[in-house]
């Protein structure tokens, strides 16, 4: 607001301080936006009974014991171990197998490469409820049923594809005569790709490990059905909690909290090469 | 030390990028590579190097076949147009990285790489990064690895196009000095005519994917075997007219006409194609004999000091070089003037079949 625009708007009899629209839209998004969070991180500091009985905006009665019961229960904390294992295994898995596939497709012309290479996506377009019945009788009579492993290697139906895609857009931004560059200069192919070639590519590993990471974490449907009780990942222990005195709704709420974090760190961590990795390396 | 191409060719799914060629080189000998854009220059190098396998023929290392040798384990380095070097590494890593690979002893490399590093003047950057350095600093960075190496056989793909005139002059002056002490054999590939004339040692002059030529650098310029060699190896390329030899005269066409001296007179009576090079066109009437000629004027584009003159000649593309900085209006009527011991003669085939007197007498 100017100098000269200030008595005058005194004049007019407008006594409210001049807030701008662009703030105004910022906030509503923001509270839109963290809304759900909020109301998320509330319920899980009541009480059950402050839950049920009365609408407050923020705990009248502040307890942590439905995050001590998390951290103290076995069959809770052991569904983020559980989780986190089979992410870890398939993140790991997903990469290592991609980082080759990528360098083909991006360094060699071979029959049919373009036609693989879109239809490696084609995994993608059809949900994981498409692929649970086949995974559960498979790993049932193999003997992989309720183990992490199994977990791992059905998401990287998923995942793979995706990584292959992201890997090969950071790979062709780097010249082939690097390579070339380094054969002459002596390197064999395996000692070029993780001394010089993986350092190149490395923002482009972190986001195809961020996105193989995200989608394991967050994906319930094959989890749940390729698990039973030694394997079981965190939101199906969330989805299944329901006790003879009904809901706990406290404790849900709390497991809800902790299972948000991951995600969020991992995040916070990747946030600069996101973008890029949403335009698949093709920036 | 020798490097020998037994009529080696490259085949590309039908396209033919390297037509069969026989070359050798020599140990501690300067080989350019002239040619155009797409002449096959980068093509000949990678059979040469080891990166691409030959479709025929064979490649030879000091008299013993090499063709189907991995790269790795062939005497080769190699410095590209684009700076490539391993961003990741420190310019010293970068230096010492194929030191390592042969594992030299530490304080042999850590001698070697001050060395080269003093050489190319990358002393004070050894422990930067090379996307930090400048464009010069990053090629430079690039041909100490080459050149720390100690290969037999070093190949340069036109290092220098990608920098900006000053350090080309720069690094232009250093390279032959550097790499004369070397003993290496070195192959240079250049589009332009003057950087070969510069660098000196042998030229092969290469013109889709065929060398054309291939002799002492002075010597293919001042006799081309044929036209296509000449137009290479001019900038810009060697004007051309058709004439006719006739009662032991060269008759240029407008009544113009010439005695055919030396070994012209020899030459059978018909047509011939007559080229001359860009800088031997006069405007102004020179003293003695001349040839005369009237073109229109087409562009004129001037560069401080000369003036390149495009002209049509009876639907001949003309280019002049003029000394001084020419006024004309486009589309005049110009008369040029040629010296006839600066006029190149052709069989129509295009093989050369008498040198300009001027080029002989040098």
């Amino acid at each position: 607001m100017t100098d000269a625009a200030a008595p005058k708007a005194r004049a007019a009899g407008l006594s409210l301080p001049r807030v701008q629209s662009s703030t105004v839209v910022m906030v509503l998004y923001l509270v839109f936006l963290m809304l759900p969070i909020y109301w998320l991180v509330n319920m899980s500091l009541k009480t059950n009974d402050e839950i049920l009985s009365t609408f407050s905006l923020w705990p009248q009665d502040l307890t942590f014991a439905n995050y001590a019961t998390i951290v103290t229960d076995s069959s809770w904390y052991m569904g983020y171990v559980n989780s986190i294992i089979y992410v870890t295994l398939n993140t790991l898995i997903s990469v290592a197998v991609a980082l080759p596939a990528a360098y083909a497709f991006s360094r060699y012309q071979f029959l049919g490469d373009k036609h693989l290479f879109f239809w490696l996506l084609t995994n993608r377009m059809a949900p994981p409820a498409v692929f649970a019945l086949p995974f559960f009788q498979l790993y049932s009579s193999v003997g992989l049923f309720d183990t992490h492993i199994a977990v791992a290697l059905a998401h990287t139906l998923f995942n793979v594809p995706l990584a292959v895609w992201i890997l090969e857009g950071f790979m062709r931004g780097v010249p082939k005569e690097i390579d070339e560059t380094a054969y002459i200069d002596g390197y064999s192919f395996g000692r070029f790709f993780v001394r010089i070639f993986m350092p190149l590519i490395a923002s482009g590993i972190g986001v195809a490990a961020f996105f193989c990471f995200m989608f394991s974490w967050v994906e319930l449907l094959l989890s749940r059905t390729l698990t039973s009780v030694e394997a079981k990942p965190i939101a199906a222990t969330m989805t299944r909690t329901v006790s003879a005195s009904g809901l706990d709704w406290g404790v849900l709420a709390a497991a809800g909290v902790l299972t948000i974090l991951p995600g969020a760190l991992v995040i916070y961590f990747v946030r600069n090469y996101i973008a890029k990795g949403f335009a698949l390396g093709r920036v | 030390m020798t490097l020998t191409l037994e009529s080696v060719s490259k085949v590309v799914k039908g396209e033919v990028h390297i037509h069969p060629t026989d070359l050798t080189l020599e140990k501690g000998t300067m080989n350019v590579l002239l040619g155009p854009t797409l002449a096959g220059k980068t093509s000949l190098m990678r059979l040469m190097a080891g990166l691409d396998a030959p479709t025929q023929g064979r490649v030879l290392w000091e008299g013993e076949d090499v063709t189907g040798k991995r790269v790795q384990d062939r005497q080769v380095a190699m410095v590209y147009q684009q700076f490539i070097n391993y961003p990741s590494m420190s310019v010293y890593e970068n230096i010492a990285s194929p030191l390592r690979l042969m594992r030299r002893p530490a304080d042999e490399i850590d001698r070697r790489v001050h060395e080269t590093a003093e050489l190319m003047q990358l002393a004070p950057m050894l422990d930067r990064k090379p996307l930090e350095l400048s464009g010069g600093q990053q090629q430079r960075c690039a041909l100490a690895r080459a050149l720390v190496k100690d290969a037999g056989l070093v190949l340069l793909d036109e290092p220098l196009a990608n920098l900006d005139y000053k350090l080309r002059e720069e690094l232009r002056a250093e390279i032959p000095r550097i790499f004369e002490e070397a003993g290496s054999i070195f192959v240079y590939a250049t589009t332009e005519p003057e950087e070969a004339l510069l660098l000196g040692g042998a030229t092969a002059t290469l013109w889709e994917g065929a060398v054309t030529q291939f002799g002492p650098t002075p010597r293919v310029y001042r006799e081309p075997a044929d036209a296509t060699t000449a137009r290479v190896f001019s900038d810009p390329p060697m004007n051309f007219l058709h004439v006719t030899k006739q009662d032991g005269r060269l008759m240029f066409g407008d009544g113009q006409a010439a005695p055919a001296l030396g070994p012209l007179s020899a030459l059978a009576d018909g047509p011939y194609l007559a080229g001359f090079r860009p800088n031997h066109l006069e405007l102004d009437r020179p003293a003695g004999d001349c040839l005369e000629f009237t073109a229109t004027l087409s562009v004129t584009e001037i560069t401080g000091s000369e003036t390149f003159v495009h002209l049509d000649h009876h639907g001949e593309r003309w280019v002049g070089l003029v000394h001084g900085v020419r006024q004309l209006a486009l589309g005049s009527r110009l008369q040029v003037y040629l010296d006839p011991a600066h006029v190149y003669v052709f069989a129509e085939s295009g093989a050369l079949v008498a040198p300009a007197a001027y080029a002989q007498a040098a």
